[in-house]
């Protein structure tokens, strides 16, 4: 829906207010990373200190590479077995075809808690400890089926004879995957590896019972930290990820444009 | 016959690593959670391999069904107040004009990108009885000693809000996107005014968005255990910390996983409801 | 088996069955190296089948396929010596003019210096020079037909299979298409099947057309005698406009019948039939007279109900006293019969087509299947009695 009405004044007031309560706490995390005093209360002068003190910080370094490692893996991870079981579900058809569709819902949508405590009782059960990769597996888990599901819409709309041309021209299945399908499904393939990236960069309840004591990620480290004080390297870690984040953001963002700009009929 | 050999291997490499993926860590472990929840406790964690529903009978007690009260409760007011909050923000971002849209959309996008944990330790920041709010209302000369902000009933409320308020406004403002202007024009040309076109075309319209953020927005707020803890510091029990607590201190599986089982039954009747008005694909 | 050299395809009573369904039947067809064959008929037809069946897409449910006397069936369709042009073109849309042209030789792994040459000397050939950069969603539908033509060719294909290629174009340039392609095929002597549901596209392109109904080849010709000789009733007026008329042998007089019609009586030249025979006649609205005196041995009248204005002719609708309707094609320089008229219908007895009645086509399939599998009886002794 487009309207070229202009917006009323009260309107503009109201959605910035909406966007203040957005941004204000994150507004606050960052200011508080420059500020002199250890105890996030009062901004009392702007310094970098932080910046260079939380290299040292063994414990909040290691959750910050935790924290990396486990969303770039677990994309990579859920984003090639999604599309690959789109492309799959789009392509042939077979008995189980919607028992498999199905079950793809079912870590959308049932409460994160739930999956976290059966993952929980799945590793205690099997007498695995938890480490990096319970907690990987766990994201490659809940991101998968919003990977399937974001390629499948891409694909749906698909010419089959697109393919079937490259194979009528002497490419054989694999060629043509490569070469055809997965080009052409690649703006969704990117979509979906964004959220599942986004999934696993967001994500607290799952990691809270999936990871284990030497894996600890930021955002569980926070957790441990709230009530004896955070001190201030914390926050400029954040911030640090959070100018990450925007400009990952930012990036793809222009990148599918550019793609789908190009494949605009 | 070679052919067909061959071309049926292609369905096995491409579905079958998702789907045995699915059976390994999502049917299996749910599975389990089911079956614990028939057992028996071991006070040192696990289970006994006894048969028993002891769990779902101390469910009825009343120091359960207050925890659920309060759940629920909170659940229903963060609900509304994102649906409050989030239908008028919604409307805003899809009537704007095409230039700024994209930009507020992704301004909406951008706090997922953040963990909410750094997000929630920003609002712990401004609350703190030594923090920025009550410091400002102090050197403002309106209050004389520091108001309890934090750790209160009210603070996770806000917490809740905050943190799913994004979810409830995206499918609000997909169904407003998806609404065919031409319906609206000739709602207006069969004289319609600004608030019956509203009432009568475009509220109607859009109620699967309504319905598809208001669940988005109800069964997370039920297991977002962490903002209870960061902001109500655990005074009052909620569903997802009684969960939590299960496993982490209290060590009762099968109660635990009893929670759970409830959880899991609240979100079916409320999918149950949701796809009389909308499908399954508006929720992603 | 035979193996006839100049046969490039083959089908061998090639059946196709979905769902429980026959979508082609028991289809015999022999493509000769170097023609222009036509598939025709209405959609659904089982051409389109017929053409998957032969790039590979899809397998014969039974009946084999033979390229170059060899039989396919195992073949899939990277590893066949023929390329298709879709009926949507299928261009890759993520690659330009010049990578789409390009795909099947870097899938042979040709050298790159050759891939540049033979892709310039095919955009040349074809005549999209300046377009090869040019992605497909920036090129009209016209460009995109001849990429998509000229993406098939470089193969060097022994076959080209061209599905409805210019159903998607306006009449124009439809026009213009078929002759390039019958010109192309021609310069290139690469066999073409051809499938189409334009009988008109049919008549002017091809070198033979095959026309098929409800999954079965009810003639295979040449325009000439596919349009001048039908052979069935339903080629009669599937291909051209065509009036026909049950009619019911009255009298044989050498090869002069005197028929009898609901309508009237008339006579038509043909050999071969008896006396008291049920027959269809065809009869081409610009083989159709109309006179208001008694032509002799015609006794067919009607009322003149309409003019159709079609350009270089007038089609006059005639409606008889048993109530068919007939279109006749009259130049605008003939007397001229205003709406209403009672008029005499004739024509030139040798311009009249006899389609074999329904149950003499019946008898003839039998037939022909009878001596196919007596031959095969007789093939399949003698070989076991020289083994004894």
């Amino acid at each position: 829906m487009s309207s070229k009405k202009r917006q009323s004044p009260f309107a503009v007031v109201y959605a910035c207010l909406v966007y203040i309560f957005l941004y204000l706490p994150i507004a606050v995390v960052i200011a508080f990373s420059f500020n002199t005093s250890k105890m996030n209360i009062v901004f009392e002068g702007f310094t970098f200190d932080w910046y260079v003190s939380m290299w040292s910080n063994t414990l909040l370094m290691d959750a910050f590479k935790n924290t990396i490692i486990v969303a770039l893996t677990s994309t990579l991870l859920s984003t090639i077995l999604g599309t690959l079981c789109a492309v799959g579900l789009n392509r042939f058809e077979f008995k189980l075809k919607g028992l498999i569709s199905a079950s793809l819902y079912i870590p959308i949508v049932i409460p994160e808690l739930v999956f976290a405590i059966a993952m929980l009782i799945l590793f205690s059960s099997l007498g695995i400890t938890m480490n990096i990769a319970t907690l990987i597996i766990s994201h490659v888990t809940f991101s998968m089926p919003f990977v399937v599901i974001t390629v499948r819409s891409r694909i749906a709309g698909f010419d089959r004879s697109i393919e079937e041309a490259a194979r009528d021209l002497g490419a054989n299945e694999f060629r043509t995957f490569f070469r055809v399908t997965l080009p052409m499904i690649m703006p969704g393939v990117l979509s979906g590896a964004m959220l599942a990236l986004t999934l696993s960069l967001d994500d607290v309840v799952v990691s809270f019972f999936t990871a284990g004591v030497d894996s600890q990620i930021l955002p569980l480290r926070i957790l441990s930290m709230v009530k004896k004080g955070i001190s201030p390297d914390v926050n400029a870690l954040s911030t640090l990820l959070i100018i990450g984040s925007v400009l990952l953001l930012t990036g793809t963002t222009l990148i599918q444009r550019k793609l789908e700009r190009d494949d605009a009929v | 016959m070679r052919n067909r050999l061959r071309s049926s291997m292609a369905p096995i490499t491409m579905i079958g690593p998702t789907t045995l993926w699915l059976i390994l860590f999502l049917m299996i472990p749910l599975a389990l959670v089911i079956g614990i929840s028939f057992l028996t406790r071991n006070g040192f964690g696990g289970v006994l391999m006894i048969p028993s529903i002891d769990a779902y009978k101390e469910l009825v007690s009343t120091e359960y069904l207050k925890v659920f009260a309060s759940s629920f409760q909170l659940a229903f007011l963060t609900t509304i107040i994102c649906l409050v909050v989030g239908y008028p923000f919604a409307y805003i971002i899809a009537n704007s004009s095409e230039r700024v849209k994209p930009f507020l959309v992704l301004l909406l996008m951008l706090p997922f990108w953040i963990n909410s944990m750094i997000r929630i330790y920003g609002w712990n920041t401004i609350l703190r009885s030594s923090g920025m709010v009550n410091n400002a209302l102090i050197s403002l000369g309106i209050i004389k000693f520091p108001l309890e902000l934090l750790y209160t009933d009210g603070a996770v409320l806000l917490g809740m809000v905050y943190d799913l308020l994004p979810f409830t406004v995206l499918p609000i403002y997909t169904s407003i996107e998806k609404l065919d202007p031409s319906l609206l024009e000739a709602a207006s040309d069969l004289g319609a005014g600004k608030v019956h076109k509203f009432v009568r075309v475009i509220l109607p319209l859009t109620m699967p968005g309504v319905f598809a953020g208001s669940i988005q927005t109800f069964i997370p707020s039920l297991g977002l255990f962490y903002i209870a803890d960061m902001m109500g510091g655990a005074k009052t029990m909620y569903i997802g910390n009684l969960i939590k607590n299960q496993f982490m201190s209290a060590r009762n599986w099968p109660m635990g996983a009893a929670l759970a089982i409830v959880l899991i039954a609240v979100t079916l009747v409320l999918m149950k409801l949701y796809t009389r008005v909308g499908s399954l694909d508006d929720m992603v | 088996m035979s193996n006839n050299k100049d046969v490039i395809v083959r089908l061998i009573d090639v059946e196709k069955e979905f769902d429980g369904v026959k979508v082609v039947k028991k289809l015999n067809l022999e493509v000769r190296e170097g023609e222009f064959l036509t598939l025709l008929g209405p959609s659904g037809c089982g051409k389109t089948t017929t053409l998957r069946m032969i790039a590979g897409f899809s397998h014969a449910t039974s009946g084999e396929i033979e390229l170059e006397g060899k039989n396919v069936a195992d073949l899939k369709p990277n590893e066949r010596d023929v390329n298709t042009v879709f009926q949507n073109y299928a261009l890759f849309p993520h690659m330009n003019v010049e990578d789409n042209i390009a795909f099947g030789l870097v899938e042979k792994r040709v050298p790159k210096a050759e891939i540049k040459e033979r892709v310039a000397e095919m955009i040349k050939l074809v005549q999209l020079e300046g377009m090869e950069k040019r992605k497909p969603a920036q090129m009209s539908g016209g460009q995109k037909q001849r990429v998509a033509i000229a993406r098939a060719l470089i193969n060097r294909p022994k076959v080209l299979l061209l599905d409805e290629p210019l159903g998607a174009l306006d009449l124009k340039l439809r026009k213009q298409m078929q002759l390039e392609l019958k010109h192309l095929q021609q310069k290139l002597g690469i066999t073409f099947i051809y499938v189409t549901h334009d009988q008109e596209e049919a008549l002017t392109m091809s070198d033979r057309i095959a026309v098929m109904n409800d999954g079965v080849m009810e003639q295979i010709g040449t325009p000439d005698e596919v349009y001048n000789h039908p052979k069935t009733k339903f080629v009669a007026s599937f291909v051209g406009e065509s009036n026909i008329l049950e009619s019911y042998v009255e009298a044989v007089r050498g090869d002069l019948l005197r028929i009898s019609l609901e309508a009237g009586k008339a006579v038509l030249h043909a050999p071969g039939f008896k006396k008291e025979e049920m027959i269809y006649i065809c009869v081409r609205p610009e083989n159709l007279q109309l006179s208001q005196t008694p032509i002799e041995h015609f006794s067919i009248r009607g009322r003149i109900i309409e003019h159709i204005f079609a350009g270089s002719v007038i089609k006059t609708v005639v409606e008889l006293i048993n109530g068919q309707r007939l279109r006749v094609a009259r130049h605008p320089g003939e007397e001229e019969l205003e709406v209403g008229t009672y008029v005499y219908v004739f024509w030139n007895p040798k311009k009249a087509i006899i389609v074999h009645t329904v149950e003499e086509q019946i008898y003839n399939i039998i037939e022909q299947n009878s001596n196919r599998m007596y031959k095969e009886f007789v093939e399949k002794y003698s070989a076991t009695t020289e083994e004894v």
